[in-house]
């Protein structure tokens, strides 16, 4: 089985999922839409033998305003990866369906896409900061976030030396 | 004592248990780094599992974005600290497959006998501290004593004992001299029948069966739902290893079996079978470095890399096997000097999300054998 032919099940299986093969050199992907995510891996894990999902990340496009979800599933009867790609508007706190009762691997994965990056899996069951305190402000891994100087009263080293005063910024110059 | 003695609010039937919050780390002996994991019990039965991670988070995946892609390399190195090897030569194999380059034979012969050693000295960790779980504090010392032979062939390698900065993109540091070589085959020569003493030392101990059979059972639905892989795959019974299914570097030239789980003590899949698949790696790792030690082809031991790299923009997702499972790197590039994105997959992430799943309803010293089956390095999970 090869991408290509898991792409035409998918397209005449979901028409309204919009399902689209991106040639991105060197691995080509799928992109989905974010309400099509849950259809098309429970039909990939239960009737195509997608049996594990390998990785599931975060991107953000900072350029085009977008957040992008990636997953890998994974099949071991096929020896094959379709990397599927969900572009949601770049904003806190945006809606993407949790795919955690498809594969529990997307439990921790996804609690940590939120963690870094503020997307919001609807359905999760528990959806906590992972690695980051959990009164940690912001979300690290967009692009344009900047390091606070201080946590909660604490100076945040960026540098060695002395911590900066109290209103000045630690890092960068300007303010 | 007689029942008649017994006041009439000592009779069990009134006894209340009530569940008890015990927290486990994060500085702990057996949670093989900084683990906190909050347990809720009912007496001696673990009725819960929250691990809590995160102590040592270092931000590599946002380090990544703002250095060039060779200086993502030593990065790399400090996420899984025992296996540095491996993890490096995952990075290069992506970044590689990116830039479209070829590495010289040379090259990957050095590359997978090193990362086979680094494998054995992985594992070797793997058994000594998982004695040290079982309350034996002997194989703890064959383990190092052995381990030291092999971070001294890596320190004469590249000048480092435990991050070698040692595999580029494109090939490695530096080449492979003679005198080396033989210290590799002499390591290869002293180690093979000890295998056979840690055998007899710990895997076929009466005590050691006791406490990892049975316990922390995860069968080959478990594993595939959870994403897990390496070991802990094979330790259910199932036959995978990307050397051997999905070949790359040179790992389609040799021969090597792949070994797995068979349920020889107890429930496949349970600690002991995890436990044996590591160490019958060690042995496969044994047979790879022989077949290869003495064909290393002459050539240059790195391909023509551009000092200051500009990758071509693209995406990959690639994978390698490394000693604790497989280790993914997500990339994208977008033609400049510095990664896009660089999404790290750790295995071992996925192995401590099992631990409420797989814990539930066990006495709190088999959860202790169950996270040392795991063999974590909380540096991969937290990143």
């Amino acid at each position: 089985m090869t991408l290509d032919e898991v792409l035409a099940k998918l397209q005449s299986r979901f028409p309204q999922a919009g399902v689209q093969k991106v040639d991105t050199q060197p691995d080509a992907h799928l992109s989905v839409d974010a309400k099509g995510i849950l259809e098309v891996l429970r039909f990939l894990r239960d009737e195509l033998q997608f049996e594990t999902l390998a990785n599931l990340g975060g991107v953000d496009l900072l350029a085009e305003s977008k957040l992008v979800v990636v997953y890998h599933p994974f099949s071991y009867t096929h020896k094959l990866i379709v990397p599927l790609k969900v572009t949601v508007n770049r904003e806190v706190g945006v809606k993407v369906p949790s795919v955690c009762s498809i594969y529990k691997a997307a439990n921790w994965l996804e609690r940590e896409t939120y963690d870094m990056f503020g997307i919001d899996f609807e359905g999760h069951p528990d959806l906590r900061r992972i690695l980051l305190p959990d009164d940690w402000k912001g979300y690290p891994l967009l692009r344009d976030y900047k390091t606070p100087d201080y946590y909660n009263g604490m100076p945040i080293p960026l540098y060695f030396g002395d911590p900066p005063d109290e209103g000045k910024p630690a890092h960068g110059g300007e303010a | 004592m007689s029942e008649t003695l017994l006041h009439k609010d000592q009779n069990t039937e009134n006894l209340r248990t009530d569940e008890l919050l015990i927290n486990m780390g994060p500085q702990h002996p057996s949670t093989h780094g900084v683990l906190r994991i909050v347990i809720v019990t009912d007496g001696e039965i673990v009725k819960s599992v929250r691990p809590d991670i995160g102590y040592l988070h270092r931000c590599k995946e946002k380090h990544s974005e703002n250095v060039d892609w060779m200086a993502v390399a030593p990065f790399v190195d400090r996420m899984d600290y025992l296996a540095s090897m491996n993890n490096a030569m995952g990075y290069a194999i992506a970044v590689e497959k990116l830039l479209n380059v070829e590495v010289p034979p040379r090259a990957e012969y050095i590359r997978v006998i090193t990362s086979e050693l680094q494998r054995i000295a992985s594992h070797l960790m793997a058994f000594g501290t998982y004695g040290l779980d079982m309350g034996a504090f002997t194989p703890f010392m064959h383990a190092f004593r052995d381990r030291e032979k092999i971070l001294d062939i890596f320190e004469a390698m590249s000048g480092a004992r435990l991050l070698y900065n040692y595999m580029w993109i494109g090939g490695t540091m530096r080449d492979l001299t003679p005198e080396i070589i033989t210290a590799i085959k002499n390591f290869i020569k002293y180690f093979k029948p000890m295998m056979s003493e840690y055998d007899n030392l710990v895997s076929y101990n009466k005590i050691f069966i006791e406490r990892t059979k049975d316990v922390g059972v995860m069968d080959k639905a478990f594993c595939y739902t959870y994403g897990l892989t390496g070991p802990m795959l094979r330790g259910a019974g199932v036959s995978w290893d990307l050397r051997k299914d999905m070949p790359y570097s040179i790992y389609d030239k040799v021969q090597f079996d792949v070994p797995v789980g068979k349920g020889e003590m107890g429930t496949l899949g349970d600690c002991w079978d995890r436990y044996i698949v590591r160490m019958r790696e060690m042995a496969e790792s044994c047979k790879i470095i022989e077949q290869l030690i003495d064909n290393i082809p002459a050539g240059p031991h790195r391909a023509r890399v551009a000092k200051k790299l500009r990758v071509p923009k693209g995406e990959v997702f690639s994978r390698t096997e490394c000693p604790r499972g497989e280790l993914g790197f997500y990339i994208i590039s977008d033609g400049s000097e510095i990664p896009y994105r660089v999404k790290v997959k750790s295995p071992c992430f996925l192995n401590v999300s099992t631990l409420d799943d797989v814990s539930r309803g066990l006495m709190v010293a088999d959860l202790v054998a169950t996270v040392g089956s795991l063999d974590i390095v909380l540096g991969e999970v937290d990143r």
